[in-house]
């Protein structure tokens, strides 16, 4: 024991004294959890809390003013007999699932025709981008007003085309209105997936789309077998993150149509609002946006899963 | 059966006017190198006879056919790239096979091409393969099987090898050779390296700037450059150059500059003698100097004074400084010659070039 402890100084003789917090600090577990402390106060205050926070309120009968007691799983219960509720539900499916195909489609389309040489490309591009950048509530008013029976550019325009002669009201009939207000949710969605696809098309050597052209793959072919494959992951991700947004969007919906006509238009997060904040109803609001968690849980595994597979391969 | 035809061929980029008014006829089972410093126009040319870009003016005619307006695929040409180009998400299979497919090639013939050619490439084991999971060297093979799968009617390479390391260049040399001798496809291949235009080349294209310099077999452009630049690209160690003037004295021609006066050979009288009280450029290989005996004449030695000393096992590379320039001569391997020593070189006059000064032609 005396030979250690006359050793060890001597080892540390040559480099200045470390104060305790420098030298906690170059171990490097220590210094991985105070790295990581601002996130994790981050994620657990914004995320973990007000989703603990739901999952809580659900499952009680809390009202506005009235702190509620447990009640189970009675505000589900009740959510599966609403039929209100069932036409959210399938609305924000269908919503989901065609504003998705339609944004990626055409996404892909500006993306592909972006990616090519012309004059005013870098404008375009900005251009491009505008829906995107203007905040939702905003453009939604103008849109608003577009729809408008009384003062729409639509109704305007059609009417002097010769292809209408009365008045649509777009926001009034429940068909017309969830149409509305996909086209509004396509025309604010397109810029993401265009711009993001773009980006991954650069990363796709021209020399590939030289080498097929060389190869004997026409237009069609050579978007099959080599853009398609290598835009794949890429496309995955739009995907997984627009797909997240559409689910539980909320502002469009709101503005647009609140909901109306005769809650033909909900959406989970507006009828989660009407419930919960236009009505009081805490708890059933809580157990109405909680009903989306277990279907976005699923989008995000599957497509983790796949992007993993992907990325192995 | 193929032969290529370029005429008057031009290629204008928005400032750039990068490739003017070549004209090459190449014969068919020809392997015909474009070599020049980079950014001279090679990859131009050969992209447009690839139909990878358009041709601002001329032809490129194909066995005869004009093919300015056909698309790639229908020009019966096979490329292979630079950065070999193979698609990423398909395996080593899929890769040879993709040009037979989208030409609609039968399975069977397609399994019985690919596996001849990667039998040839050796790469039979990799079949299955990734890309990403092959050397450099094996992905230059499976460009090159890519290429040979479809029989096509010529071959286009683009600095095929420029990738690969100095060893693995040397191998692949040797096999792309040997795979055209084997196949006989016209082919027309691109690189700034002189060594692999003269191994390479039946006949070799040297450019500059966009234009041609000089077209003949490796021999040819070695011994009778067109003119300066020819020279001094083509050799390693380059040619030695010094500015001198042509005087006339004694009935005989004689080269004066800097620490210089050699006798012009009198076989050169005639074409040398235009430039009698003129400058001009000589132009001495490093192999045909040698440090010089006491039975070599005199006027045909030149002094120079020993800088660097490089010694490569088969030859003696001297640095010497010849009045202000500095010269590279090759020397036996026995020589004693010394860093700092004086001696004088022997110039071996059959082989001395001449270049006029101005035009840089040869004389
Ligand atoms: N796409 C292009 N746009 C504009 N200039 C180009 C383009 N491609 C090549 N150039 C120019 O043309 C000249 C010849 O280029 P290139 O044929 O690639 O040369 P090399 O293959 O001999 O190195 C260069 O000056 C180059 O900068
Ligand atoms: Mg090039």
């Amino acid at each position: 024991m005396a030979t250690i402890e006359a050793v060890t100084p001597r080892v540390y003789a040559g480099t200045p004294r470390r104060g305790p917090i420098t030298r906690l600090l170059e171990d490097e577990r220590w210094l991985a959890s105070f790295l990581l402390m601002p996130t994790i106060v981050l994620l657990g205050l914004f995320i973990a809390y007000p989703f603990v926070k739901g999952v809580l309120l659900a499952v009680t009968d809390t009202r506005v003013g009235i702190p509620g007691s447990f009640v189970g799983l009675a505000n589900f219960e009740k959510l599966w007999h609403d039929d209100i509720f069932r036409v959210a539900v399938y609305n924000t499916f269908l919503y989901t699932f065609v504003t998705t195909v339609f944004k990626l489609v055409l996404g892909l389309w500006l993306a592909l025709l972006l990616n090519r040489h012309f004059r005013g490309k870098a404008f375009v591009r900005a251009f491009i981008l505008l829906p995107f950048i203007i905040p939702t509530v905003l453009s939604t008013f103008a849109w608003k007003w577009m729809f408008d029976p009384t003062f729409s550019v639509i109704n305007w325009m059609l009417f002097h085309l010769g292809m209408i002669t009365g008045r649509i009201n777009w926001l009034g009939d429940p068909d017309l209105a969830i149409i509305s207000v996909m086209v509004v949710n396509v025309w604010r969605g397109v810029p993401f997936y265009a711009i993001s696809l773009l980006a991954g098309l650069q990363t796709i050597s021209p020399e590939l789309h030289e080498a097929a052209a060389i190869d004997g793959a026409r237009a069609w072919n050579r978007f099959r077998y080599v853009t398609w494959p290598l835009l794949l992951p890429v496309t995955m991700v739009v995907v997984l993150f627009s797909v997240i947004q559409t689910f539980a969007d909320f502002q469009l919906v709101y503005v647009l149509t609140g909901g109306g006509p005769a809650n033909h238009t909900h959406l989970f997060a507006t009828y989660a609002y009407q419930i919960g904040v236009g009505t009081g109803l805490l708890s059933e609001g809580a157990a109405v946006s909680l009903a989306i968690f277990p279907v976005l849980l699923l989008v995000v595994i599957i497509q983790l899963v796949y992007i993993r597979r992907v990325e192995t391969v | 059966m193929a032969q290529v035809t370029m005429r008057s061929l031009n290629k204008m980029y928005d400032e750039v006017h990068a490739v003017k008014d070549v004209n090459l006829d190449i014969r068919d089972k020809e392997f015909v190198v474009l070599v020049g410093p980079s950014g001279c126009g090679k990859t131009t040319t050969l992209r447009m006879v690839a139909g990878l870009e358009s041709i601002t003016s001329g032809r490129v005619l194909i066995n005869d056919k004009v093919v300015n307006e056909l698309a790639p695929m229908d020009r019966d040409i096979a490329m292979v790239f630079q950065n070999y180009a193979l698609y990423p998400h398909m395996s080593v299979y899929d890769n040879m096979a993709f040009g037979l497919k989208m030409r609609k090639f039968d399975k069977p013939e397609i399994q019985k091409r690919v596996r001849e050619a990667a039998d040839v490439l050796g790469i039979g084991e990799y079949l299955k393969r990734k890309p990403r999971q092959l050397s450099g060297g094996q992905r230059q093979r499976v460009a090159l099987g890519r290429a040979i799968v479809r029989h096509p009617q010529v071959f286009l390479f683009d600095e095929p090898l420029s990738n690969l390391d100095a060893k693995l260049r040397v191998q692949m040399r040797v096999e792309l050779k040997k795979l055209h001798q084997r196949l006989g496809t016209t082919a027309i291949y691109v690189t700034h390296d002189q060594v692999e235009a003269m191994t390479l080349g039946d006949r070799v294209v040297v450019m500059r700037d966009g234009w041609v310099q000089q077209v003949g077999d490796p021999m040819t452009l070695y011994n009778e450059p067109a003119n300066r630049f020819v020279a001094g690209f083509i050799g390693s160690p380059a040619m030695n150059f010094a500015d001198v003037r042509i005087a006339g004295e004694n009935g005989g021609l004689w080269a004066e500059g800097e620490g210089i006066r050699l006798k012009v050979p009198a076989h050169l009288d005639n074409r040398v003698g235009a430039y009698a009280g003129k400058p001009v450029t000589i132009g001495i290989r490093p192999e045909d100097m040698r440090v010089a005996r006491d039975s070599d004449p005199p006027e045909l030695n030149i002094p120079a004074v020993v800088e660097v000393v490089e010694r490569l096992g088969s030859e003696i590379l001297l640095d010497v400084a010849v009045g202000s320039v500095t010269m590279v001569a090759s020397v036996e391997p026995i020589s004693r010659a010394k860093v700092h020593e004086q001696l004088q070189l022997a110039i071996n006059p059959e082989r001395l070039h001449f270049f006029d000064a101005e035009t840089e032609a040869a004389i």
